[in-house]
């Protein structure tokens, strides 16, 4: 065992001349926003409502854009799938709007729970190349819970890792699932971690790792992370092991809120979502898929079907990934003022949602936000 | 005495017996006397580790010194700062077959692709010490954000994501194996349900990612499921949780939890968190155990290299390990002895070291616990 040093050694080197090939092989710059207003000076959205509480949540947004004269024109698109020669897919009126639109806002999709179904959020990852996922994190005033310091950003690889699908059983009872990392999707999401810290005004940008165990796989994810940093010398890079990352922003979030984190899939699913339990749960956290072909912004709470229907429903996890959205499209103004009426609304506590503690109903609290946007 | 020190968690009403660093029940019995020399003096395998470990295990063979404990160590100063102690490395693990019993600090691991693999990992596989406990429960002297935490985290150590087989395929493709396996899986499990009978606790959780993972983690959480329907008579009750969800969970509500058994790499995440939890890597111990030889080491397993030498790194995880050790040698009133002595110093807060928010050097706290004991 000690032995497979010298393998890895060698396997090294075969890694520092890919990468000197490779230098050229540049992602696309950051997948910005090209779309174009229409001829009557609105950007064309895709919106997908989605299952259970969608439909509801969905119009809450409409009623607040509708107020803020945002100029977003939507969409609206089915993506119940359908079978096409033998596989489910998107329908394509869905797959050539957002195509077309370049944006799209989505609510939270029931996933049909049956063996080897692949999952309509993998199928939209697929078919857009939607490569990074943006988790930002910030506690909400009016919301207490342990931590009241949290403003993270978390930037996760979304197409491969242990999240490649691949695997099978060797032998009964032995099972190989590979996780797959390439160098092309490494540099691509490590250049959008680095851009986006820019953009953002986030001075340090974190490469989450465990590369102490996976030595060529997370490595290969390292290296490429700091050959990115090279090119952005304002911006400091360091790295830091899955293992302290955890312990870290669990003992005190707040020292992570000058950096941008960036991690390979499945170190990204769970930081993201512990994120999230340190601001009280995703039904306050938002979520951009951003892709080479176009981006995604969602909701990654589930559908509720326990209260779709009744008027109840939270809308706010949706809402504020619709300001990530306009935001992702410079309509910053815009997203600045919604987002300080949705947060003051919550701050005074008011008028919010039976999640947070409160009585409104989704109209109510929809309704408190436009009376503060139109004050 | 150590049953007061933690009188202030809900549990210890319902469960009196149960103390921070109860572990004898739930291992595997030692079938055999572990060799001793003349009058009953166990030989262990000490390996103090790179970063903060010199000072740490210090802390413990001076207590130890104090109390008379029949120990005597067998030290191998490894370091993995360089592959030149691969040879020292070879002499501690004869030293731990020998013994079969150790106590160890973390060995530090190189990132880059050229240095060796990690030593701490390839001890849990060579000697197969398949199950590491790690325990996490608030102490009442020392509160956090987070009150009436009190979980085991069973963590299955020799497969999964750690099995160490990698290679690139064509340039820029790296694909690493994860191995699961029934037997594996089988094994962990039934450990983590003896444990939580034989400890007195309700409820186990397997913490998995099958939604992914559908075959790996699948077959982990169908063995699970298997094997938990053989404990049902016990009353023992047992859910399943995605360890996305989990570690929301955790951060959020982590009073749900008490007995969680996962695979490796969610180990390292979930006794993270958990550490975080109720006050920090210096407070939580920690071990590894299998069917022939038990290592003891603090839970989260970090080299806290910029610690080292200053004389200020906590090692109450180290001796809180040892205390698991001398239980697991049958020497319940010493290891009792010093637990609550440790316990004491830390809820008393006056002497604490600085991760504690105090302003104490590790010589200063391992002082006071030698004042606090019996």
């Amino acid at each position: 065992m000690l032995s497979s040093r010298y393998l890895s050694g060698a396997a090294q080197n075969t890694l520092r001349r890919s990468q000197a090939l490779r230098s050229y092989a540049t992602a696309s710059p950051t997948a910005a926003f090209a779309g174009q207003k229409g001829s009557n000076g609105n950007y064309t959205v895709t919106l997908i409502p989605g299952d259970g509480i969608g439909p509801e949540i969905s119009q809450s947004i409409k009623n607040i854009y509708t107020a803020a004269k945002v100029p977003i024109q939507w969409e609206e698109v089915d993506v119940t799938p359908v079978l096409k020669g033998g596989k489910t897919v998107i329908p394509d009126a869905a797959v050539s709007s957002i195509k077309k639109n370049t944006v799209a806002l989505k609510g939270p999709l029931a996933t049909p729970i049956g063996k080897g179904h692949v999952s309509l959020n993998l199928t939209l990852r697929r078919t857009f190349n939607l490569f990074a996922n943006v988790r930002p994190c910030v506690s909400i005033p009016g919301y207490k819970t342990p931590y009241d310091d949290v403003n993270t950003v978390l930037i996760r690889e979304n197409t491969e890792g242990e999240y490649s699908g691949i695997e099978h059983e060797v032998v009964d009872g032995v099972v190989q699932s590979i996780k797959l990392i390439t160098w092309d999707a490494s540099e691509r999401v490590a250049r959008y971690a680095f851009n986006y810290a820019q953009a953002h005004g986030r001075k340090r940008v974190t490469a989450v790792h465990k590369a102490n165990i996976m030595k060529m796989s997370d490595g290969m994810f390292l290296s490429a992370c700091r050959q990115v940093a090279k090119e952005f010398p304002k911006i400091a890079y360091d790295e830091d092991l899955l293992d302290r990352a955890c312990l870290r922003i669990t003992q005190n979030p707040a020292p992570y809120s000058d950096r941008v984190m960036v991690m390979p899939n499945l170190y990204g699913d769970i930081l993201s979502d512990m994120c999230a339990g340190l601001i009280g749960g995703l039904g306050l956290t938002p979520s951009g898929n951003i892709g080479r072909d176009a981006s995604i912004f969602e909701a990654v709470h589930g559908s509720a079907p326990d209260i779709a229907g009744k008027g109840l429903a939270n809308p706010t996890a949706l809402l504020l990934s619709s300001m990530m959205m306009l935001r992702h499209m410079n309509l910053n103004e815009y997203a600045d003022k919604i987002e300080k009426a949705a947060l003051t609304t919550i701050a005074e506590g008011k008028h919010v949602t039976g999640d947070l503690g409160g009585k409104a109903s989704t109209k109510e609290y929809t309704q408190a936000i436009i009376t503060k946007l139109t004050a | 005495m150590l049953r007061n020190a933690l009188a202030g968690s809900s549990r210890s009403i319902l469960a009196p017996g149960r103390s921070a660093t109860t572990l004898t029940a739930g291992f595997p019995r030692v079938t055999r006397r572990l060799p001793t020399k003349y009058g009953g003096v166990y030989t262990v395998t000490l390996i103090p580790g790179d970063g903060i470990g010199t000072e740490i295990t210090d802390s413990v063979k001076e207590i130890f010194e104090h109390v008379n404990a029949p120990i005597e160590w067998e030290q191998y100063d490894v370091s993995g700062m360089s592959t030149a102690g691969e040879n020292l490395f070879r002499q501690a693990m004869d030293s731990l077959k020998r013994n079969r019993v150790g106590l160890k600090g973390i060995l530090f691991t190189p990132i880059s692709q050229g240095g060796h693999v990690s030593w701490n990992v390839a001890m849990r596989q060579q000697l197969d010490i398949y199950a590491s406990v790690v325990l996490c429960k608030s102490l009442p002297g020392f509160p956090t954000r987070h009150s009436d935490v009190d979980f085991a985290i069973i963590r299955e150590n020799t497969e999964g994501e750690y099995s160490g087989l990698e290679h690139q395929s064509i340039p820029g493709v790296v694909e690493s194996l994860k191995i699961s396996s029934r037997a594996k899986a089988e094994r962990i499990v039934r450990f983590a349900f003896d444990f939580a009978l034989k400890n007195n606790r309700k409820k186990v959780t397997c913490v998995h990612k099958a939604n992914i993972m559908k075959l790996g983690d699948g077959l982990f959480l169908n063995t699970f499921r298997r094997v938990a329907q053989e404990y049902e008579s016990s009353g023992i009750t047992y859910n399943d949780m995605i360890v996305d969800n989990t570690s929301m969970q955790l951060v959020a509500k982590p009073q749900q939890f008490d007995v969680m058994v996962m695979p490796n790499l969610y180990g390292a995440i979930v006794s993270n968190i958990g550490a975080a939890l109720v006050g920090g890597p210096g407070i939580v111990p920690g071990c590894n155990v299998g069917s022939e030889y038990a290592l003891f080491e603090p839970g989260c397993r970090h080299v806290a290299s910029d610690l080292m030498g200053t004389n200020r790194a906590n090692p109450a995880a180290m001796i809180l390990s040892s205390t698991m050790m001398l239980r697991h040698l049958g020497l319940d009133s010493i290891a009792n002895n010093i637990a609550s002595a440790t316990f004491n110093v830390i809820n008393a807060g006056k002497v604490r070291t600085a991760d504690m928010g105090g302003s104490a050097t590790t010589s200063e706290f391992t002082a006071e616990v030698i004042k606090n004991l019996d």
